[in-house]
């Protein structure tokens, strides 16, 4: 069991700004993302992309940003449980908190700040019919372990990076690698797609372009696919289908804890601390709305401020918290690192 | 203001209006009535949620790269397809006639 003064779903970049304003409240955090990595949405969709609406950013990236949050954050020691889904919620009778995750791992705490955005990011999936009766029977969406496809007939579809890093991956394991794309054209880095050419000029894999997997067939684990080319249909053996097409971001099982939802979204207080209708539990950033409510970061890093001030009076019952501005205080980290103005001498005019 | 006719994922019409000096986009125009267009990336082309059909023939521009790139791997694409984001509204789009593309999250 992890224990922390603040849960925070989503270690996006609401999420890891909360540790920094729970951090000068002395409060400590552990964040829970379904990302192998922080940063959300900025690390997963647009780490690459310009962002303008920054205060006293004229332009960062959103990678860069990340990379400064993580540094900013640094000095209050957050902990991190990454790769896993935040999947149920228990209040017990002391007010306390316990969130599992998909892979079982527990957290308490007295305070959940839910930063998790669109939700959690999840596997697009082609829209073939039999698709959900093979997963995990011959339907992968990640490589996982690549030993697993060892002498296997392997087919992977999509045409970006993880398609062609992952064929290019297998080449050597799977006994026969097939790769198959609705176009001719790869959009994934130029040498990874000149490395698959090459591959396939060879005969180590076998490239089925322009095409689509269309259906799945099988007794009770995956055997044959269908696929369906420009002129004509034709079925392939398989043992394993991998289908990349990258991650999609779904509100999931926040969904069902009981908040209010609306338009997919958590209804909050935006007039006082963007609390949800449960006690204890606030949502900050996209994820929430209210009248008015704007997706940007910018709103997320206040609600989150607004919140930890309130989040503040629960694990303190009876302690009123005097904000004090960081150019008076500093900042002393948990880890024993203190930031403050240095002391310049008056110099006489 | 244009008028654009939009057919919605369960074949209901709908027309919207939409101002021309606003730069604003087809998808920014779907989420200001409560059409279910999701705009995940928030216009950036990265993510296919606001996939639509242009069904007339109106002086389009063509698809940038960034836009051809996220339909080489969105589904339910058709020669057609556009990403809502990508469309500007201007005064020759008055009268376009748009079908909304199935939501891929139900995939």
């Amino acid at each position: 069991m992890i224990q922390t003064d603040v849960l925070i779903i989503g270690a996006g970049p609401v999420g890891l700004f909360t540790v920094f304003e729970a951090g000068l409240l002395n409060l400590r955090c552990h964040l829970i993302d379904s990302l192998p990595y922080p940063g959300g949405q900025c690390a997963e969709i647009y780490p690459k992309k310009p962002i303008f609406d920054i205060p006293a950013y004229p332009e960062i990236l959103a990678g860069d940003l990340v990379e400064n949050l993580l540094e900013q954050i640094e000095p209050f020691q957050p902990s991190y449980t990454l790769g896993e889904r935040a999947q149920t919620l228990k209040k017990d009778e002391e007010g306390f908190f316990t969130i599992t995750t998909h892979e079982g791992t527990k957290h308490r705490s007295r305070v959940v700040i839910i930063a998790g955005g669109l939700g959690s990011f999840e596997p697009r999936k082609p829209p073939i019919p039999e698709l959900p009766q093979f997963e995990d029977r011959g339907v992968d969406y990640f490589v996982r372990d690549p030993e697993k496809y060892r002498g296997k007939k392997v087919v992977i579809s999509g045409g970006g990076d993880s398609a062609l890093d992952w064929t290019i991956h297998l080449a050597d394991i799977a006994r026969e690698l097939t790769l198959i794309h609705r176009r001719n054209e790869f959009r994934g880095a130029l040498d990874s797609v000149s490395k698959v050419r090459d591959l396939a000029e060879i005969g180590r894999i076998q490239l089925i372009t322009p095409a689509e997997v269309i259906g799945l067939n099988g007794a009770t684990s995956l055997n044959e696919l269908k696929i369906k080319t420009e002129t004509s249909g034709l079925k392939l053996e398989a043992d394993y289908f991998i289908p990349l097409f990258g991650l999609l971001p779904k509100l999931g099982p926040i969904g069902d804890w009981g908040l209010e939802i609306e338009k997919n979204a958590i209804k909050v207080n935006n007039a006082l601390d963007y609390s949800t209708n449960i006690q204890g539990i606030y949502a900050v950033g996209d994820v929430n709305t209210y009248p008015g409510k704007l997706k940007l970061i910018l709103s997320g890093f206040h609600e989150a401020t607004l919140a930890l001030q309130s989040a503040y009076e629960v694990i303190n019952p009876g302690k009123k918290h005097v904000m004090k501005y960081t150019t008076v205080n500093g900042i002393t980290g948990f880890d024993g690192s203190k930031k403050e103005a240095k002391k310049v001498e008056p110099v006489a005019i | 203001m244009i008028k654009i006719k939009v057919k919605d994922r369960e074949g209901e019409l709908h027309e919207l209006e939409g101002p021309t000096d606003m730069s604003l986009n087809l998808m920014e125009l779907f989420k200001a009535h409560e059409l279910p267009v999701e705009g995940t990336c928030g216009g950036m082309a990265l993510c296919a949620s606001c996939q639509c059909y242009v069904l007339s023939d109106h002086p389009l521009d063509g698809r940038t790269d960034a836009e051809e790139d996220m339909l080489a791997e969105a589904f339910h694409v058709k020669e057609n397809s556009r990403l809502g984001c990508q469309i500007h509204l201007i005064d020759e789009l008055d009268g376009l006639e748009i079908e909304l593309a199935p939501d891929e999250s139900l995939n």
